[in-house]
């Protein structure tokens, strides 16, 4: 009798999300379980660690209601996979893997392990082509190109939903018209949230290009270990054998990572950092190092991962371990949004690593570099200066601080802030930059070439 | 040698246990499963191993195979190593490539060092010669950049037999024989060494030279010499890995050895084809001809994280040994620590400090040791040298934390990477007051022979400048600048067009990415002496908005971005800019 026909009964303990089994034999590290409780209801598990005799199962959906009487468990034979085939886009899946729309199962071409491999480094194609949000603060400063993993850094009651779906309703590249498609992983967010991303799907006539894998804020918290892992494996294969560029949106990265504590504490690992597990760092990388482009393909793989930053504390072990993986950050801001600015981008903690080969001379325009760093300079000096301001006043600034000082609050309000359906281009967010610098002296401009300063600036002063 | 052969009883994610494994040895490299996974025997206790796996154990069982090789971790050393990209435990990436596809799948076998190619090897040494280790038997054209020494391996002394005649020859072609008091001993290009072993020199010297890496507030303020250590922490986006990429690319170094260690996969994308395209400015040749890569990225196995590590200071001990200077570049030596922290974790070893075993400064310690300058082994009297930059990645960007702390006791730089700095883009983002670097006084000498300038008098007015700068600015902050007596506004100032032009250095310009020695210390000399004319101006009465309102400071802030070839001309055009501008201020005030 094959292992998988086998039903062990020798449940030995239950413990938070774990269950222990012994007397099992021919058992395979990270295999599936079908775990039947005493009820007959049927849950999925994973073994964590297993010894000759003894495997240690991670359960999906819960422990509540097993026993170590009448519980079983089957191993499959196989680690976790995903049934992929092209009708998977416009699907609507479960933390499982099973489908949630009323539709039938998918017919699987492949079944793909959900683990996925390492992108061999050599295989690699180096981003470098510009995706055009449509936000100013992203396009002319962070500039987001294809194959980039570049996360949202928020907190709660911060709208970064509503970026995160103004991204994904405007991102294209320019002058192309390519498949793509959005696939859109839930993990542990409300009903309501979810909604949101459907409608701004609906309205944007994406959503029948779209997969979504959705585990609510009610369903089992184990099961977002494995989410991401099955949007991901869908995205690659769309991706790199169906020739689509695909936005992955990644929600909420910190139920995620309270997931993997859980399961740590559960099994009495050393912890690292308020609690988090040791190798919180290298499991996130399994995830976000899933993004990015193959030398030779046509598709690539965007991620958006967004999270709450505790108390809003950047240096929380989940942003700061996000921000070592992804290549920039999006930092979402209280002060800005209680100014009712949208989207309430704080520009200067954000990044994007890949943007000074995604912009430029043919690719976006020549000055962008330039202006970009100058922007930043001028708006860090004016923010100084308000700090300044507080405690002196403005009648003891100098004319030249009287200029950043201004510059900082017209940048706020004309640059930063956009309508929620706004979709400026490249051109009009540069616009707006030069407009903007021309309110300082020419001679502070010293990060932009006097080409450039000549002929975007001055030749439109005459 | 009989053979040890377990099987598995215990898997925990990269660590697992086998049984029956009685004769094996510490650190033995084995073959876990059926599908020959690569690990190594961490810790014994009666016949049962615990190894580290190289490569991912999903699926694997417990029942199947372990197989010892009764060798340690080991690299392969020759030709072919120059311009080649390898994972953490020395197998090419385009040779998986070419095996599995895009994708790394495990189980892959590869021999580092390419069977088929053949080398043109011109001999030095002669039949009859007495020979010792490091000696050279004769060389190879590696790449147009390295000619590669073929020496006889450390431990092999005795009475060459043989050496062939110039010709072509692949690595595994014997190119000579020598007699050796324990027998006859063939030899062929390639040498197999130990990771974990350091390779042996005769005795190490204090480094004297500086590395010279056209990083301005590297190489006036904080320069690392030849031989030395450095430590770059900095949280994410201040800029370690573009610092890193900076040194690598534009040091004066005749190797590099770039280990990419637990971080991005792009990076070593970028690394791999900008070097392919970038070209030395010294030689004109390609960057990659001089550079070998390690790539072990976040998402690949961690406990190869580990080996990487090691192979990569192998191999640049190697280089050395040829009587190079070798600079070896790791990002990041946090990722490496976690690794030993995860499977430290997995051994239920008592933790230490944050969970890290307690071995781990230790093991960071004995690291950086392997740097160093040094007479190396072989009857021609030679040096070579291993230079480490090692960035470390704090949680939260705090140093207090064990890595950084433990790196510092060891390194003798220190470039404090400063989030508040990369906020407002003031690149690269080294904070000049916490910095420093013991190599001052080691390479000062160098500077006063080769440059001429009056270098260390020049940075140590520069730093006080700076620092009463950072004094100046805390008052400023309470009482607004306008309170400041003119000469301190004017001080100010001066201290401005060092920090924002000076300090600041476009990693992306083309011109200012690199700045050679001499452009430096003349860049400085007229920041210098702008700054003593102002404050002269302003002890005489000169307003400070006329100060400010300069039109020449655009073309003091222009300097670093004036090309490197032809500078000295625009440089003295600027300098008299400034110097009639403010003669004319001056006069003015007379009138």
């Amino acid at each position: 009798m094959k292992n998988k026909d086998i039903e062990y009964t020798t449940v030995s303990a239950v413990e938070g999300p774990l269950m222990i089994v012994d007397g099992v034999a021919d058992v395979a590290y990270n295999e599936v379980v079908k775990i039947r409780t005493p009820n007959g209801e049927v849950r999925t598990g994973q073994v964590l660690e297993v010894f000759e005799h003894r495997a240690v199962i991670q359960v999906f959906e819960g422990t509540r209601g097993l026993d170590t009487k009448h519980t079983s468990a089957r191993f499959i034979g196989e680690t976790m996979k995903l049934g992929v085939s092209k009708d998977i886009v416009g699907r609507i899946f479960d933390g499982t893997g099973q489908p949630l729309d009323d539709s039938p199962p998918i017919i699987a071409k492949e079944r793909r392990d959900i683990n996925g491999e390492p992108i061999n480094p050599c295989a690699r194609e180096y981003p470098r082509e510009f995706i055009q949000t449509g936000i100013s603060t992203i396009d002319g400063l962070n500039t987001l190109v294809r194959g980039q993993k570049l996360p949202i850094f928020s907190g709660s009651g911060l709208p970064h939903n509503e970026v995160a779906s103004q991204i994904a309703r405007q991102a294209k590249v320019l002058g192309k018209e390519e498949e793509f498609a959005v696939v859109f992983c839930a993990m542990g967010i409300t009903n309501e949230e979810a909604n949101l991303f459907r409608k701004g799907f609906e309205q944007s006539g994406a959503l029948e290009r779209t997969v979504m894998f959705l585990n609510l804020a009610d369903d089992p918290t184990i099961e977002r270990i494995i989410l991401p892992r099955l949007a991901l494996t869908c995205a690659e294969y769309l991706a790199f054998d169906l020739d689509m560029h695909v936005l992955v949106i990644l929600t909420n990265m910190t139920n995620y990572a309270e997931a993997l504590r859980e399961i740590a504490a559960a099994r009495e690992e050393v912890p690292g950092r308020r609690g988090y597990p040791g190798y919180m760092y290298t499991d996130l990388a399994s995830i976000y190092e899933r993004a990015g482009r193959i030398q030779g393909k046509k598709g690539s793989i965007t991620q958006i991962p967004m999270l709450t930053m505790p108390d809003d504390d950047i240096t929380h072990p989940i942003p700061d371990l996000t921000g070592y993986i992804t290549e920039g950050q999006i930092v979402l801001d209280r002060a800005l949004n209680k100014k009712n600015i949208y989207p309430p981008i704080a520009v200067l903690p954000c990044l994007s690593r890949l943007m000074n080969q995604g912009i430029g001379k043919d690719r976006t325009r020549e000055d962008h570099y330039d202006v970009a760093n100058q922007l930043y300079a001028a708006y860090a000096e004016g923010c100084d200066l308000r700090d300044l301001v507080a405690i002196v006043g403005e009648d003891a600034l100098s004319e030249r601080d009287k200029k950043f000082l201004h510059f900082a609050d017209l940048f706020e309000q004309r640059f930063v802030s956009q309508g929620s359906f706004e979709d400026r281009s490249i051109e009009q967010t540069l616009t707006i930059s030069w407009e903007l610098l021309a309110q300082l002296p020419d001679a502070e401009l010293k990060k932009i070439n006097v080409e450039y300063i000549k002929k975007y600036l001055l030749n439109k002063k005459d | 040698m009989s053979e040890i052969k377990g099987k598995i009883i215990r898997i925990s994610g990269p660590v697992i246990e086998a049984n029956n494994m009685r004769g094996s040895k510490m650190y033995d490299v084995v073959r876990v499963g059926d599908e020959n996974l690569i690990g190594e025997i961490i810790r014994l206790n009666e016949d049962v191993a615990t190894i580290q796996v190289y490569e991912d154990t999903n699926g694997l069982k417990p029942g199947e195979q372990v197989l010892s090789t009764q060798e340690q971790l080991s690299v392969e050393l020759g030709p072919g190593l120059i311009a080649n990209i390898y994972d953490g435990i020395q197998r090419p990436l385009p040779a998986i490539r070419q095996q599995t596809g895009d994708f790394i799948s495990r189980g892959v076998q590869t021999l580092p060092l390419d069977r088929k190619k053949k080398w043109r090897f011109t001999p030095q040494a002669k039949k009859d010669d007495h020979v010792t280790g490091g000696d050279v038997l004769g060389t190879v054209q590696e790449s147009s950049l390295i000619l590669h020494k073929i020496l006889v391996p450390p431990e092999v002394n005795g009475t060459l037999r043989s050496i062939v005649k110039q010709g072509e020859y692949t690595v595994d072609e014997t190119i000579a024989e020598i007699d050796t008091p324990a027998g006859l001993k063939t030899l062929t290009m390639v040498q197999r060494w130990p990771v974990r072993k350091a390779r042996p020199v005769i005795i190490k010297y204090d480094p004297s030279v500086p590395l010279i890496t056209g990083q301005r507030v590297i190489d006036t303020f904080f320069p690392i010499a030849k031989g030395g250590t450095a430590a770059i922490p900095g949280g994410f986006g201040t800029g370690k890995t573009v610092m890193l990429h900076q040194l690598a690319k534009w040091s004066d170094a005749t190797v590099v050895v770039y280990v990419g260690c637990g971080e991005r996969g792009n990076e070593m994308t970028d690394v791999l084809q900008e070097f392919s395209k970038l070209r030395d400015p010294k030689t004109g040749e390609l960057l990659i001809n001089r550079t070998v890569l390690i790539a072990n990225t976040s998402n690949m196995p961690v406990a190869a994280r580990d080996a990487s590590v090691y192979t990569g200071i192998t191999i640049a001990e190697y280089y050395r040994d040829m009587g190079y200077d070798v600079a070896l570049m790791a990002d990041s030596t946090s990722r490496w620590a976690e690794a030993m922290r995860e499977i430290s974790g997995r051994l239920e070893e008592m933790p230490g400090e944050e969970g890290y075993p307690a071995y781990l400064a230790s093991r960071l310690a004995a690291f950086y040791e392997r740097a160093g300058r040094a007479k190396l082994l072989g009857s021609q009297e030679t040096e070579g040298s291993i230079s480490v930059m090692g960035a470390v990645s704090p949680p939260g960007g705090d140093f207090s934390e064990p890595v950084a702390q433990n790196t510092l006791r060891i390194t003798k730089v220190f470039w404090a990477l400063d989030a508040d700095l990369a906020d407002r883009r003031h690149f690269p983002s080294i904070n000049w007051l916490k910095s420093y670097s013991l190599y001052l006084e080691h390479v000062n000498g160098w500077w006063e022979q080769h440059v001429g300038t009056d270098w260390f008098k020049q940075l140590t007015k520069a730093m006080a400048l700076l620092q009463k700068e950072s004094e100046l600015q805390e008052i400023v902050k309470l009482v607004g600048p306008d309170a400041l007596p003119v000469r301190e506004r004017a001080l100010l100032e001066g201290a401005r067009m060092i920090r924002e032009n000076y300090l600041q250095q476009s990693a992306f310009h083309d011109v200012d990415t690199y700045c050679p020695g001499k452009k430096q210390t003349e860049m400085l000399r007229l920041m210098l002496k702008f700054s003593d004319r102002i404050l002269e101006a302003a002890s005489k009465n000169v307003l400070i908005d006329d100060i400010i309102a300069m039109k020449s400071r655009e073309s003091l802030a222009r300097l670093g971005k004036v090309p490197n070839e032809e500078f000295e001309k625009t440089f003295q055009k600027v300098e008299h800019e400034f110097e009639h501008e403010i003669d004319t201020l001056l006069k003015r005030r007379e009138l």
